[in-house]
């Protein structure tokens, strides 16, 4: 092979490449450094609610930690993680030699490491970075904002601009760039989810920015869409959040969707169950998201009928889901089963998952909800269906393809190590936090009387075991890179059946320069 | 159907219940409600009603649960590849496919009839025997009896809790947190109803034993409703994200019996009588000094310091406004500063206690003005404008 075929060397090849791996690399480290950062917020917040009373921040400073930490978990972990995935994945999953809009590709991905040095110096300046919750409810997100919330506004357009961009970019891939024979529906899983999770990108992006432009006319420009004061109207604001908001929790789960419906088949030597109705399944869920999403607003007074139409529609989702967890179980039912890292993490995500799914299904009753919002309650439900099930599904796919990236096969032990402290962390961090909320204890509070002080450091303790074994995560990939065992099979998982297990291990810096025939 | 159907759940369910209550409050009586891990039925017929169908639907989400995670263990053990080397090929089924579709749908059905029966029962706000207008404000609650034949009763509740408790350098009391200087106080057995509403930012009222949360939002009037059975001090708090002390605007509401209830107002209708008088009083420099000292530590202590030294506001000590013109001191208390926390107290305090805790201030943390105001200065000021 010749040597302009290889990657560039030095700084301009990060730079300057268009090349779908070295982005997807880059997106991956970034979207864990990012991962890292918003993690040590929570550690924060942790441990400030280690025990009552205020001993490590003040509560200015806590509600800089709670807005960040979501945040940075969105916007800056979760999301590039999954399209770090799609950018590595998606081409070699589908036959083609790189995404189809490439110089596009690197632009999107560069916009977000100034974009999140931007967003993390708001917390350097004056007044203090943004304190409002990851939610940003106006007017405290406006006219009572401290100045960096210009700076946080700036931040979230070019957030969106990227996530448009990779989106769009991902459609034009997966529409023009199938290899012959693979018809939609002989796609992979991880495909399709990503396919309908991009459309959902385009969607709902633009309307986060209107939100957050309204914000900026508001803050600066004298107008008043959400001052009541003007004529304006402060709910407005949630409902153009949670139109963005809902079909943004989709967009973060639905991959991790994909990502188990590969790796448990692989492990199960047994082709994904019901195929066909996992596609509409989560068609119909991405079409669900866009009618559901005043039940993040049940307390707000809407009119009955509203009331009584977002609980029936929330509680609809409930069918795709259950449909898609049968299909998981079952796929595992009579197959022959491994346990490697990747599949205890694909089992892990897909029970933990279904328990976030069944405190959502309480939370979809709304006059239930009327004693669930906004308390602890809602915070063990989010993190059930954020950490558990998008996180796991992500450490799930780090093992899973890591000996494609990289040549070398990760430490298993290690893996499995990585594995069952995250688990017993996790479960030990948000399992209790049920309890302290339908105790009555709200969210994004810094203090908190004494009836709820065992299991807030329970919760404190299993956060601290859940971060650090990360540490562990991050060495064992490190590791593997410099010192891990070499694989030359093709074929890493012995259950693989997708096209990426039929190049060459390492995958080459150009895979599939001729398109491969599918039958 | 439905009822029945829970009954025989419960039953199913007994032991995994026997074992759940071992994490509730009977087992670590002597801790009291430190363990407690469930939602409280409280003393509403709401609330009960909340509760029942929050365990209905916790039942159904744990028999659910048991079921589909038993298929998944029993297959991760009996079917690994040691034990079942050759695994099925099969990987579609149309009819089963329906069918998962079906049953779930049907047991939505059976949540949502109950659930839709509540929801109408708690928006029915008609007929009301007492209304109360509760307003948010950063960080404290106003509460206002509405009275359709003479003054309303208004008072504004904060929290009570000591700042040296908070810094850990007293030892927490029980109520640490969730205590206020002046409750709400409503009847027992009566319909009352809350408007909810809010000054600055969102806010949202919640007490669980009444089963009560709404969002407090400027510029709307929310409805909600309580009809309380039994007497007691209940305790909430905000539960929407309003600021800096978001965590330390507590709600305490005392049920009592309607006699003592009709006591409570009416004295409270006498105190606002008194304030009244005090308006046309000569206040001595010690009585107001006195008086804004306590006016002081409720309403400005949060953000300017015990000491006056100043936090999220500024230092009252050695402050230009403090020891500057009266008028422009006036201004700033009066008016809020638009654009900062500094709220219009205006509109929080009587004149009374604006012109204590002016004159509190022009003459404590060093400073020593030697000057001071009257109520009727205030009420001049705010006429003048």
């Amino acid at each position: 092979m010749g040597a302009h075929h290889g990657p560039a060397k030095g700084l301009t090849r990060w730079l300057f490449t268009t090349n779908h791996k070295d982005i997807g690399t880059m997106y991956l480290w970034f979207s864990f450094a990012m991962f890292l950062l918003g993690g040590s917020f929570a550690m924060i917040i942790r441990a400030e609610l280690f025990q009552p009373g205020l001993q490590i921040v003040q509560p200015e400073f806590f509600n800089q930690m709670t807005t960040m930490h979501g945040l940075v978990m969105v916007f800056g972990a979760i999301m590039p993680a999954f399209v770090g995935l799609a950018n590595w994945m998606i081409p070699l999953m589908i036959g083609a030699p790189d995404m189809a809009l490439p110089r596009m590709n690197n632009w999107s991905f560069w916009i977000l490491p100034p974009t999140f040095l931007l967003l993390a110096s708001t917390l350097l300046m004056d007044g203090g970075g943004p304190n409002f919750g990851w939610t940003f409810y106006a007017p405290l997100s406006t006219t009572y904002a401290p100045p960096s919330v210009t700076f946080f506004i700036f931040a979230v357009h070019a957030m969106g601009i990227s996530s448009i961009m990779g989106s769009i970019n991902i459609i034009a891939t997966v529409v023009n760039m199938r290899a012959p024979g693979m018809t939609y529906m002989k796609m992979p899983m991880f495909v399709w989810t990503w396919l309908i999770t991009a459309f959902l990108l385009v969607a709902v992006m633009p309307v986060l920015a209107g939100a957050v432009t309204m914000m900026l006319m508001d803050i600066h420009f004298g107008t008043s869409f959400f001052s009541a004061a003007g004529g304006g109207d402060p709910v407005l604001f949630q409902h153009v959040f949670w139109f963005f908001g809902h079909p943004e929790v989709y967009i973060i789960i639905l991959p991790a969707f994909g990502v188990v419906s590969e790796v448990i088949p692989t492990f199960s030597r047994k082709p994904l169950f019901g195929y066909d109705s996992m596609v509409y399944a989560t068609s119909s869920i991405a079409f669900l998201s866009f009618i559901v999403w005043a039940h993040h607003m049940y307390t707000v007074g809407m009119p009955i009928a509203g009331e009584l139409f977002f609980m029936y529609a929330t509680m609809l989702i409930a069918v795709p889901t259950a449909a898609k967890v049968f299909n998981w179980v079952t796929t595992m039912f009579k197959g022959s089963i491994t346990l490697e890292t990747p599949m205890l993490f694909a089992i892990a995500k897909v029970f933990l998952f279904t328990v976030g799914g069944f405190s959502g299904l309480m939370l979809a009753i709304a006059p239930a909800d009327f004693q669930y919002h906004d308390s602890y309650f809602v915070v063990a439900h989010f993190h059930y269906t954020m950490v558990a099930g998008a996180i796991f599904a992500l450490s799930s796919a780090v093992y899973y393809w890591i000996p494609k990236w990289t040549g070398k096969m990760y430490n298993e032990t290690m893996g499995k190590t990585h594995f069952w402290i995250s688990f017993i962390g996790f479960n030990l961090t948000f399992f209790p936090q049920h309890f302290v909320g339908l105790a009555g204890m709200p969210r994004r509070i810094p203090d908190y009387n004494l009836m709820f002080a065992d299991f807030n450091m329970m919760s404190s303790i299993g956060a601290f075991i859940y971060g650090s074994s990360q540490l562990l995560f991050l060495f064992n990939i490190v590791r593997t890179i410099t010192h891990g065992k070499p694989v030359t099979d093709a074929k890493v998982w012995e259950g693989g059946t997708t096209l990426e297990w039929t190049v060459p291990t390492p995958a080459p810096y150009h895979t599939f320069t001729t398109p491969p025939e599918v039958k | 159907m439905y009822l029945q159907a829970r009954r025989l759940l419960k039953l199913a369910l007994s032991p995994v219940l026997m074992l759940l209550s071992l994490f509730s409050t009977g087992a670590w009586a002597e801790t009291g409600a430190r363990w407690q891990t469930n939602m409280t039925p409280g003393i509403t017929e709401v609330g009960h009603k909340i509760y029942d169908l929050h365990m209905w639907v916790f039942y159904v989400c744990v028999v659910t649960g048991i079921l589909v995670f038993g298929v998944m263990f029993y297959s991760v053990f009996a079917y690994r590849k040691d034990r079942h080397p050759e695994p099925a090929t099969f990987h579609e089924n149309t009819k089963v496919e329906i069918v998962w579709t079906i049953v779930p749908f049907l047991i939505l059905l059976i949540m949502v009839v109950p659930a839709t029966k509540t929801l109408i029962e708690i928006y029915d706000t008609d007929d009301a025997e007492l209304d109360i207008l509760i307003t948010g404000y950063q960080w404290k609650w106003k509460y206002e009896y509405i009275n359709p034949t003479g003054d309303n009763v208004s008072f504004f509740s904060n929290l009570l809790t000591d700042g040296a408790e908070i810094a850990n350098t007293e030892e927490k009391g029980s109520n640490y947190l969730l205590e206020v200087d002046e409750p709400v106080v409503i009847p027992v057995n009566k319909k009352v109803r809350f408007l909810v509403t809010a000054n600055d930012v969102l806010h949202a009222w919640w007490v669980p034993a009444l089963a009560v949360k709404r969002d407090a939002i400027p510029g709307f009037i929310n409805e909600a409703w309580t009809k309380a059975t039994e007497t007691g001090v209940y305790r909430g708090q905000c539960a929407e994200l309003c600021g800096r002390n978001h965590g330390f605007m507590p709600i305490v509401v005392n049920v009592v019996e309607e006699p003592e209830y009709n006591a409570w107002l009416a004295e409270k209708q006498a105190a606002a009588a008194e304030i009244k008088a005090l308006m046309a009083k000569d206040f001595s420099l010690d009585e107001l000094v006195a008086r804004g000292k306590n006016v002081y530590t409720s309403s400005c202590s949060a953000c300017h310091g015990a000491n006056g030294e100043g936090g999220v506001g500024k230092a009252i000590a050695g402050s230009p406004i403090a020891t500057g013109p009266l008028k422009g001191h006036m201004e700033v208390a009066v008016h809020g500063v638009s654009g900062t926390a500094m709220p219009a107290f205006g509109s929080q305090l009587n004149e009374v206690d604006l012109a204590a805790v002016i004159t509190y201030q022009r003459n404590s943390f060093g400073n020593n003005m030697g000057d001071m105001l009257q109520p009727v200065d205030i009420y001049k000021f705010k006429k003048g404008q």
